[in-house]
């Protein structure tokens, strides 16, 4: 088991979808959708809902915490976030979504380096950070 | 301000705040003065509700707040394709955010707008094309705020003191030298977007001090090269030696301390950067439509576009984006009406990678913004080719894709 740095506290279970390009959400994920749509990104078209989504960076816009929002509000979030390095920007989504009501996921932050360590396959979120193969 | 003295809406958008300081590990949050506010564009339900209820519950912007592109085009009713209940959910948006007393300015580009912090000031903006412009031209400081916490920042007067608020993170980490280029490649304005796009993609968050550019650089070159960055990477923050504000020299730029990084630009680092902005089959001469205007058009490059269009007339839809206050200017001096005969489309509020605007049929878009050419593809579906404004007009003229290669090559 590795423990991520706490940046929302939860607990969470998924399939562990690791990003091999980073990507904005706002332009790169589909709100209404919840898939990955930059045609660029080697992952285009894969749905990011119910994973363990792990990403080493995030890029560009600030608007990513309003599809981080949306997607919460429809209940196709992923499960997790595990980020390379604390960002506020994806996290932000999630607090404004928890003052309005909607379900709160948790948010790790974990080095790249760690995080190439995390094994496939389904992953459960303890609180505190813990992560381990479920 | 959590606990309730000003209202609900205040202790909601303090605790959004005191989170995320907490979250960034910030020892505390910093006075700001103004913010710009870029969560007013819709992107779902959830953000209409949220601002209604902010709104509702009493909420009021406590420093001078501008506002950044909607959704929709209030001035050209008709211009945005939206079904009508998103039409609506968009608009209920943008009403909102105006009740919480935010300058309804619909601009990316505030800063050509009026809203120019001086140097040092701590602000609170968002938008990140608004945020490097803010934080490299005008050397105010503010963090690449998500959306939510600028309006949250602006109802408080208050943002985390961390990131680009201080002083040991606003130096350069990174030297990047574009002695090798020639003179002649950085006279051309579709020079500098593709020196934003390069940069990002190369440093994506960090901090650069660029050496060897010239001393006079138009304010719009430097508008679309922090554009490009950001979007590309996400660039908060870039100094120029002997143009921007905090770099009147390297050792001032870095703070006197071995640059992390050092690299040398050169041409055919350029030119992949450039090739990356145009997502057409190479060589294609097909185009549907241009786009220019992000960030908005300033009064500057409607003057230009107004030189290069003489009295032709384009052959293909040619859209310019802008913020009312410059349709307003051009208004008055005569360019809306001669740019509008020769078949210029105008947008403002909004843009056309934010909302549908652009033909349904799709097809190639070009742009000489290194910004749209980063979102076109994913927002629109359009294929890109990247160009100078010069290109852009020629294209358009002659209904085929038209660029000068020679101080690419």
């Amino acid at each position: 088991m590795v423990t991520g740095q706490v940046l929302i506290d939860g607990t969470a279970e998924g399939p562990l979808l690791r990003l091999v390009e980073p990507i904005s959400f706002w332009g790169g994920v589909d709100p209404a959708t919840g898939r990955l749509t930059d045609p660029r990104h080697p992952q285009h078209g894969v749905a990011i809902a119910g994973t363990v989504l792990v990403l080493a960076a995030t890029r560009g816009s600030s608007s990513s915490s309003a599809i981080m929002l949306e997607l919460l509000a429809r209940g196709i979030a992923p499960a997790a976030l595990v980020l390379g390095e604390p960002d506020a920007i994806l996290a932000l989504g999630i607090i404004v979504g928890r003052e309005m009501g909607y379900p709160a996921i948790p948010v790790l932050a974990l080095p790249p380096a760690a995080q190439a360590l995390l094994p496939e396959g389904m992953l459960r979120i303890a609180k505190g950070g813990g992560i381990s193969a479920a | 301000m959590a606990a309730g003295s000003r209202g609900p809406a205040i202790a909601m958008a303090a605790r959004i705040l005191n989170e995320t300081a907490a979250m960034l590990g910030a020892e505390r949050l910093v006075t700001v003065t103004s913010s710009h506010v870029d969560g007013c564009l819709y992107h779902g339900d959830s953000g209409t509700h949220f601002a209604e209820r902010l709104a509702s519950e009493g909420g009021r912007v406590a420093v001078p707040t501008t506002l950044n592109v909607g959704a929709l085009d209030l001035l050209h009713p008709g211009r945005v394709q939206f079904d009508p209940r998103t039409a609506e959910m968009a608009r209920r948006m943008m009403v909102a955010y105006e009740q919480l007393g935010c300058v309804p300015s619909w601009t990316c580009a505030p800063y050509q707008a009026g809203h120019r912090p001086a140097l040092g000031e701590h602000v609170a903006w968002g938008e990140s094309n608004a945020v490097v412009f803010c934080n490299s031209v005008l050397g105010a400081r503010t963090n690449r705020l998500g959306d939510f916490l600028d309006i949250c920042a602006a109802l408080c007067a208050r943002a985390p003191y961390t990131g680009l608020h201080r002083d040991e993170n606003r130096r350069a980490r990174v030297v990047v030298d574009t002695r090798a280029l020639s003179d002649a490649l950085k006279r051309l304005d579709a020079f500098y977007p593709v020196l934003g796009a390069w940069l990002g993609a190369e440093i994506g968050s960090d901090v650069a001090a660029l050496i060897g550019l010239p001393a006079a650089i138009p304010e719009d070159s430097l508008k679309a090269l922090g554009a490009a960055a950001a979007s590309s990477g996400a660039v908060g923050l870039f100094h120029i030696v002997g143009v921007t504000p905090e770099a009147p020299d390297l050792a001032a730029a870095t703070g006197g301390q071995p640059p992390a990084r050092s690299i040398v630009l050169t041409a055919a680092m350029l030119r992949a950067a450039r090739d990356r902005l145009s997502t057409a089959a190479a060589g294609t001469d097909r185009i549907d439509a241009v786009a220019v205007g992000s960030p908005h058009f300033s009064l500057a490059e409607f003057a230009a576009l107004d030189r290069l269009v003489g009295s032709g007339r384009f052959k293909i839809p040619f859209y310019a984006c802008t913020g009312r206050a410059v349709l307003g200017e051009i208004e008055r001096n005569g360019m809306l009406a001669r740019l509008g005969e020769a078949g210029v489309e105008f947008v403002t509020d909004t843009c056309v990678v934010v909302a549908p605007i652009l033909p349904k049929a799709g097809g190639v878009l070009m742009t000489n913004s290194g910004k749209f050419a980063h979102y076109a593809t994913p927002n629109t579906g359009f294929a890109t080719v990247y160009g100078s404004l010069a290109d852009c007009v020629a294209s358009a003229l002659a209904g085929r894709v038209t660029r000068d290669e020679r101080l690419w090559s």
